[in-house]
């Protein structure tokens, strides 16, 4: 899979208040949008995708705009993982891995050989091989999650946008997710929440507040004291660990309010002092 | 020997698919349609008069197979098979199919398993244009009438449907649902008022109309159906792989290279072609298309490749068979189908369902 370019220019949609986004990702990039909630990230996602059409500016992908180029070629270069996919489906979980193929396929095209290697070898690598003729309605969300994933592989994008892909995964999945990525040598685009898992995954950082980009770099030029209060309002310490990457302390208590020993509440005595 | 606890022996079977989803496509469409060739030749020698299976074959492959049946029975007997039951048995095939293929279509379409032609305000406009012509007597296209103004009702009620649900140029299925029920609802209304209004004979025939029935089936009435209901299944089944794709939602659907609204908008028209076609000469016969979809995937999965074709089959085999009980169980009267269809279709369906429920976390 050669990845490919991404190139956003002067993009605006009013609805989710993105303006002036231009965001240029070389080949084999991992980009992370972060970002907090309701910073248009998934509509920024959604745009190059093609599910959104922005009211001004252009994104090409490898080259072409995604908006002058039919669905299908997009579907054959670009794979999406969406925040909200569908869960109550009668389907199995190998029928949905192979909807990844449809992109590639003629009206009435069976699996070749080929095809059905790639879906096993995806649902392999997601950990999901042991569930693949269980319906979809049956699984927990991290487990639909990573079937979806699968689903995403198989398409064989040279981009691959994930939203918030870590969403429901306990954390050995979260990092095998992160670990498969960086493996793949495809560009990517992540929305993601979490700063440190972030910051160790991807190769550059781009911030949303309010529909625009404030903050673009190296993770550990990104994530910082200052970024993290003027964009989330939150205080931390940031350490810079000997990877080079950011560890974030946050601090939960303001230091001159917060309880010193926090259970003990009015008409609840856990100690019992009346006796 | 141990006592286990309930559920427990099936929770630990080795996982594996139920048999029927491996085998082969050709050979489960084979099957029912050689199922479906033999439910039709029954159907032709069963009704109040019976006439032996051997004779039926003998006289339809007679005049349509000259050089192979060289001889077979002539008289009254053979003007029933040929006239009277053959016509009527392939409309009935006809007509079970288009409502399986469309009742497929539209939950896929739609995301919604409780999708059927009545939410698209198809059913009761043709009603409604029936019911005009039975009472009213506005006939002026003579025997072809009340087809004609079935199958306009129908498009007219389904285009109000179109133009209610497509608010900022998009269909969103939801609001599509919506439109549909109301417009249904309202439809009803004023075909019930009309009925209840008018002489006793014609509600009679009215009511018969509403509830579904082949009776008095003529070659002439059939070609138009047939046809439609072929070239209209043929070609949902070449949009199988998209409605795969729709399960996904909106959003999936966009990513696998779909333009969703536009693919949505095409099927819809299909289904309300393909529908006006068959309630046109069959009225309403409820329950079909909502169960035969159903029946079709708990017994081999999800996959519209497959669930297309066999439900198609299925509703076929079905609805001949339904069509026999309508002229056998109250002879010489005929039952509505839309009678028997509801009657056997609840509790099937719930039996399903409960099965359904068990085997998911095999």
């Amino acid at each position: 899979m050669t990845p490919v370019s991404v190139e956003i220019d002067d993009l605006a949609w009013a609805p989710a208040r993105l303006s002036d986004i231009t965001l240029h990702v070389p080949p084999g990039q991992i980009v992370g949008l972060l970002g907090p909630n309701g910073s248009g990230k998934s509509s920024l996602l959604r745009c190059v995708y093609r599910s959104l059409r922005p009211d001004t500016g252009t994104v090409r992908v490898d080259g072409a705009d995604v908006w002058r180029t039919p669905a299908r070629a997009v579907a054959r270069k670009v794979a999406v993982l969406t925040q909200d996919a569908p869960a109550d489906l009668e389907n199995s979980v190998e029928q949905i891995v192979a909807l990844g193929r449809i992109p590639h396929q003629g009206p009435l095209g069976g699996l070749s050989v080929a095809e059905r290697v790639l879906i096993a070898d995806a649902m392999r690598r997601c950990d999901i091989a042991d569930l693949a003729h269980r319906s979809m309605a049956t699984l927990s969300g991290g487990e639909r999650q990573r079937v979806q994933l699968a689903r995403a592989l198989v398409q064989e994008p040279r981009l691959l946008i994930l939203d918030e892909p870590t969403n429901h995964l306990d954390l050995h999945h979260q990092v095998e997710l992160l670990r498969l990525l960086r493996s793949l040598g495809v560009t990517a685009l992540i929305a993601l929440h979490d700063l440190q898992l972030a910051a160790a995954a991807c190769h550059r950082l781009v911030v949303l507040d309010q529909g625009r980009v404030v903050a673009d770099g190296a993770p550990a030029d990104v994530v910082t004291a200052d970024l993290l209060r003027t964009v989330y309002q939150v205080d931390a310490d940031i350490t810079l660990g000997p990877d080079g990457l950011p560890r974030i302390a946050v601090h939960l208590y303001d230091p001159s309010t917060a309880p010193v020993t926090a259970p003990v509440t009015e008409g609840h005595d856990p100690v019992g002092t009346e006796g | 020997m141990t006592v286990k606890a309930p559920g427990a022996g099936r929770r630990h079977q080795a996982p594996g698919p139920p048999t029927v989803r491996r085998v082969a496509l050709p050979g489960l469409v084979g099957g029912l349609a050689a199922i479906l060739a033999l439910s039709m030749i029954a159907a032709v020698g069963l009704g109040p008069v019976s006439i032996p299976f051997g004779d039926v074959a003998q006289m339809i492959g007679h005049r349509y197979l000259p050089g192979v049946v060289d001889t077979a029975p002539t008289g009254p007997r053979s003007v029933i098979v040929l006239d009277i039951r053959l016509p009527r048995v392939l409309l009935g095939a006809a007509v079970g199919a288009g409502l399986a293929a469309v009742g497929t279509v539209l939950q896929a379409v739609l995301r919604n398993p409780l999708a059927d032609p009545y939410l698209i305000g198809a059913s009761s406009g043709a009603s409604f244009g029936a019911v005009l012509v039975i009472i009213v007597g506005f006939s002026p296209f003579g025997t072809f009438s009340l087809p004609l103004a079935a199958f306009l009702g129908a498009m007219a009620t389904f285009s109000l449907v179109m133009l209610l649900a497509g608010g900022r140029g998009l269909l969103a299925p939801t609001r599509l649902i919506l439109a549909g029920v109301a417009v249904a609802a309202f439809t009803e209304a004023i075909t019930h008022y009309l009925v209840l209004t008018s002489p006793d004979k014609e509600v009679r025939s009215a009511m018969f109309w509403m509830l579904g029935g082949l009776g008095g089936t003529q070659w002439r009435d059939i070609g138009v159906p047939i046809a439609v209901v072929v070239v209209g299944t043929l070609w949902f089944w070449t949009q199988s792989g998209r409605l795969n794709a729709l399960v996904l939602g909106e959003e999936g659907a966009t990513s696998l290279g779909l333009e969703v609204d536009r693919v949505r908008r095409r099927l819809i028209v299909g289904c309300a072609l393909v529908i006006g076609a068959v309630v046109a000469v069959s009225g309403g016969i409820a329950f079909v298309a909502l169960m035969v979809p159903h029946a079709v995937r708990l017994v081999v999965g999800g996959d519209n490749r497959r669930v297309l074709p066999l439900a198609a089959l299925t509703g076929a085999i079905l609805l001949v068979w339904v069509d026999v009980g309508a002229r056998m169980l109250n002879r010489p009267d005929e039952i509505p189908i839309g009678v028997i269809t509801a009657v056997l279709g609840a509790p099937f369906f719930l039996v399903l369902l409960r099965r359904a429920d068990r085997r998911r976390w095999q």
